[in-house]
């Protein structure tokens, strides 16, 4: 299997050299399915676009579609990149999975790239980055800065990836404050600004000190921001990008995403023809993701903890989910002595202990 | 419960139905004229890009509610000329204005999308904001909310006690007696319309200058239909129409403080997230049922076309 | 001066005929002009826009494609509105059929049996006539507005939606991603032209269009509900049930969109995710009105909603204009049409 995989990969790759050694440049595409906007999960893919084209002079050209819906209109949009004349489509949200695999066994000669899912092909990688180890710092930070010993936590929908970021802010929060907890309210919504920000207020209002999102609009670091005249001592964590314009005194740090390198890399593989598939699933290390920078307000003994920390992670002597991890009903998930593998991460459907909430029934 | 606790959720009630409570009742206006507007969604969405993008430019958020304002009028009018002058399906022209009115703010909003405003300082009541329980509830709130209750006041007082207003109710009840007698019924149905778009368009400016504060596609989100049930629920009184707004807003916001302090719910979340809906339903159900509170209520003539010379 | 309607002695066929025209020819003036003012030019922005997307087989493929779940859902509508009921939750109906529809593709995913994509769509037409059935009976039990009522369903039902592919019918392989399994072939409609996704749905949909003409041109129940749609007066007069018209306008719009609903899940999705829908529902109602509530009307006139879809894909990659410009397009062409049907029944006279 892995040798046909091999031989199939590398096939591929002398096609790429041979179609791909024109002089003319090379058109990448890129499927968003939001705006771009001004801050977000698109904005910052848009971003990694925009460094690629950069970076590779004058050898490529880039193309974006936003604003795609994930249902039966994607596959036409990404064939549409194709026989519009790009050799090379990144798709940036999980819906895009079946439809462009679909299109890549359509196009064996054009290469497809897709963000957060889990089918790969001869000519189709995937690629995501490991948000959680970003949460589990910005805990970290939480855990030192909370007064009252509660964080609230506006999530959209209990996915995986999702519940890696509460339970790694968790872990974070509880390795420094073992009494802190960390209630969370679900909006069922990824972009919904109206409703993140009732959400964000509601948990303010019952104690919470430190709130972070994993939603798509820059509602809750607003709504913090508002609320930090009331409470001095109420911040927030952004993510997906840098909001600090959106709370230049609430907003404490962020887990923000760094898309340019990756693509950079994937599209010189492509055009040299050296490239061999992709799975690629970066953290710090890669620099797939960053920490924003720190708030005056953060004490610099925190400052530097947090920086041994990452540093700790950067290397692999530490990992978020270190056993033991011990889930909310108090089943032992990951025994003391190992760390937490991929594929566990991959199906986490579960709270840990310090979590407040209970996760809804589904 | 905490008495902090129930004070918050009075607050984050009242601010989730001020929007809906304006756009209500600019349409209830509309519709005791006879005229059913569906394009609320539509002109909601167009008052509030118009009002954010004036904010941005000039930094006034009292200019951006004008604009807003100014916008929904606009939109009123094309609704108006479609379904008065040229007498067109009230519903349909409804239903277009809804989608030209979302399509078109998302258009034209693009470069505003995510900018970052400041946000709107509260207006403290002095005195009576520092009661027990109700003074942080009632009377610490943005310009906006309290506009919505002398709104309430002063058309109910329109409404039933002006000569204008029972100008105005007449024509919606009986516009052929009323043009008989010497009104003209295409000119004062513009009026309430043109009314009924600028209050739409006021709730728009709430959500995007004061409420979240930002633009972004798509963010009315369902407010202007939940509106527009509200009037119904309301059987076209005013005052039922803050009930009604307030239920709704609790129900959301009763769902989120239920989730947030991590009490034990055996149900999924989607199941709370649709109360709010089912619970407007269950409402309409409960008003409608009664025949005769709805056919005295509601004006007789709504949603038909009337020409002068029929 | 200013200009005033007069009543015609009767209705004009020829403006009948010419008003949809004129809508569309007005709509496309004014996107001209909109090219125009945003510095582009008219005349490319019209090739773009209108022409590129069917330049190809794949492209009239999509178009077909496209105005499938439009054309179902618009013809199940029109029945309705003919009568006066203002059923606007199409979008709902359409999901439930889908999940009614999907369900059994996921129960029977191993079964062989040829009967299993027919079953799905009675399953369909049965799971929308469900939740059009909820309004109609609060209509006639409860006297409830079915406008605000089916409306408020289209959002509970997108949240059940949510429900089902975040729980119970998640993809046990799927690494907890909020869809549910691929269809097996068997629950997959045929591909009627090779290397395109157009399917065995747009039979469906020209057959419901065939079976909607019959319907409201040749049975005495369509002839009943155009009279009580017209003047409920009349119809009262005349012994027909209110009740009926509305149980049937709800119903067959109901029945309508869950079909829809099944032919995109088993066409071009394949799988129940939270995206079956980008609002089909709601454009249908535009479909409905453009094509006059007339099953010939509403054929073009889902295509031309289709291609305004698909044309505003074609402006954001070649044009740089954003999506919603299809949506704009979309209100001014319904808008268009209701003004210029007042020459209908109205002419033009100068007044000084």
């Amino acid at each position: 299997m892995n040798s046909r995989k091999n031989v199939v990969t590398t096939l591929g790759g002398l096609i790429a050299a041979s179609v791909l050694s024109a002089a003319a440049p090379t058109q990448v595409g890129f499927v968003y399915v939001s705006p771009v906007g001004d801050a977000g999960w698109t904005f910052q893919h848009d971003i990694g676009r925009k460094e690629m084209e950069k970076a590779m002079g004058g050898q490529v050209t880039t193309k974006f579609v936003e604003n795609v819906p994930e249902g039966a209109d994607a596959e036409r949009v990404i064939r549409g990149l194709v026989t519009g004349g790009s050799k090379i489509v990144f798709t940036t949200s999980f819906g895009y999975m079946n439809p462009t695999e679909k299109v890549a066994r359509a196009f064996p000669d054009k290469f497809f790239f897709h963000s957060t899912g889990y089918k790969t092909g001869p000519n189709m990688g995937i690629y995501n980055a490991r948000f959680y180890e970003g949460r589990y710092l910005c805990g970290v930070i939480a855990g030192k800065m909370t007064k009252s010993n509660i964080a609230g936590y506006v999530g959209a929908f209990p996915i995986p990836e999702v519940m890696q970021g509460i339970n790694a802010f968790t872990q974070g929060m509880r390795s420094v404050n073992p009494k802190a907890e960390v209630r969370v309210i679900w909006v069922n919504s990824w972009f919904d600004p109206g409703k993140e920000r009732e959400a964000a207020l509601t948990l303010i209002s019952q104690g919470a000190d430190m709130v972070t999102h994993h939603t798509d609009s820059t509602a809750i670091v607003q709504a913090a921001e508002e609320k930090h005249k009331e409470n001095k001592n109420l911040y927030a964590f952004s993510y997906h990008s840098d909001m600090s314009k959106y709370g230049p005194t609430a907003q404490l740090t962020g887990t923000t995403h760094h898309w340019g390198a990756f693509y950079t890399r994937t599209v010189k593989e492509v055009l040299a023809g050296t490239w061999k598939g992709t799975n690629v699933w970066g953290g710090f290390k890669e620099g797939m993701i960053k920490l924003a920078p720190l708030n005056k307000a953060i004490p610099a003994n925190v400052k530097a903890m947090v920086e041994k920390e990452q540093k700790a992670i950067e290397t692999g002597k530490h990992h978020p989910f270190a056993g033991p991890v011990v889930a909310q009903d108090g089943q032992v998930k990951v025994p003391k002595g190992r760390n937490m593998t991929d594929a566990e991460l991959g199906a986490m459907d579960y709270y840990v202990q310090g979590v407040a909430s209970t996760l809804p029934k589904k | 419960m905490q008495p902090s606790l129930l004070s918050a959720i009075l607050f984050a009630t009242i601010v989730a139905g001020t929007p809906l409570i304006i756009a209500a009742v600019g349409e209830l206006v509309t519709e005791k004229s006879g005229v059913l507007n569906l394009g609320t969604e539509g002109i909601m969405s167009m008052g509030a890009v118009a009002a954010f993008a004036v904010t941005v430019h000039t930094g006034s958020p009292v200019l951006g509610i004008l604009a807003g304002m100014t916008a929904g009028m606009a939109m009123g009018l094309v609704f108006a000329v479609a379904a008065l002058t040229f007498m067109a399906n009230q519903v349909a022209s409804g239903l277009a204005l809804s989608i030209f009115g979302v399509g078109l703010s998302a258009f034209i909003g693009k470069p505003y999308e995510s900018q970052a405003l400041p946000s709107v300082a509260t207006w403290n009541v002095p005195g009576l904001h520092k009661l027990p329980l109700v003074g942080h509830a009632f009377f610490e709130h943005q310009g906006l909310v309290y506009f919505s209750w002398a709104l309430l006041a002063a058309v109910a007082w329109f409404l039933y006690r002006s000569r204008l207003g029972l100008v105005l109710r007449a024509v919606g009840e009986a516009p052929v007696a009323a043009h008989s007698v010497g009104y003209n019924v295409v000119r004062i149905r513009y009026m309430a319309v043109l009314f009924g778009g600028a209050m739409a368009g006021v709730a728009g400016a709430f959500l995007s200058v004061f409420h979240t504060p930002l633009w972004v596609e798509g963010m009315v989100a369902g407010r202007g239909w939940i509106a527009l049930a509200l009037v119904v629920f309301a059987t076209w009184r005013p005052a039922r129409v803050m009930v009604g707004a307030y239920l709704f807003g609790g129900c959301m916001i009763t769902q989120m403080f239920v989730q947030g302090s991590g009490m034990h719910l055996n149900i999924p979340s989607q199941f709370l997230s649709a109360l709010p809906y089912a619970a407007t339903i269950i409402v309409l159900v409960i008003i409608s049922h009664n025949k005769a509170t709805i056919r005295l209520n509601s004006p007789a003539s709504l949603g038909q076309p009337f020409s002068p010379e029929a | 001066m200013w200009l005033k309607f007069e009543q015609r002695p009767e209705p004009s066929r020829l403006m009948r005929y010419l008003s949809p025209l004129l809508a569309v020819g007005l709509m496309v003036a004014s996107g001209m002009l909109l090219f125009h003012l945003l510095g582009k030019s008219p005349a490319e922005g019209f090739k773009v826009f209108f022409l590129n997307p069917v330049q190809d087989k794949y492209g009239v493929a999509e178009l077909f494609l496209k105005a499938t779940p439009l054309i179902l859902c618009a013809v199940g509508l029109a029945v309705g509105f003919r009568g006066n009921i203002w059923n606007i939750g199409a979008e709902g109906q359409l999901l439930i059929g889908a999940l009614a529809g999907g369900g059994l593709a996921l129960h029977f995913h191993d079964t062989n049996s040829m009967l299993l994509l027919p079953a799905m769509i009675v399953a369909g037409a049965l799971g929308g006539m469900f939740w059009a059935a909820i309004p109609a009976w609060l209509r006639t039990r409860f006297n409830a507005n079915e406008i605000l009522t089916s409306l408020m369903l289209v959002y509970i039902a997108e949240l059940i939606v949510s429900w089902l592919v975040h729980g119970p019918w998640m993809d046990p392989d799927g690494f907890n991603f909020p869809q549910t399994r691929l269809f097996q072939a068997k629950a997959t409609m045929p591909i009627l032209v090779q290397g395109t996704r157009v399917n065995a749905g747009l039979f469906i949909a020209l057959g419901a269009l065939i079976a909607g003409w019959i319907f409201m041109n040749r049975s005495f129940m369509g002839y009943q509900m155009k009279v009580a749609g017209q003047a409920e007066n009349a119809g009262r007069y005349a012994g027909f049930s209110a009740r009926r018209t509305v149980w049937i306008g709800m119903l067959v719009g109901g029945a309508m969109a869950g079909i829809a609903g099944v032919a995109e899940i088993s066409g071009p999705v394949g799988q129940i995710t939270e995206h079956i829908s980008p609002g089909y529902g709601f454009a249908a109602m535009i479909v409905a009105f453009v094509g006059r509530l007339d099953p010939v009307g509403i054929f073009f006139s889902g295509l031309l909603m289709a291609l305004l879809y698909l044309g505003g894909e074609q402006a954001q990659q070649y044009l740089a204009l954003p999506y919603s410009i299809s949506k704009v397009f979309q209100g001014l062409l319904l808008f268009f049409l209701l003004c210029s049907d007042v020459f209908i029944t109205h002419r033009i006279r100068w007044k000084k």
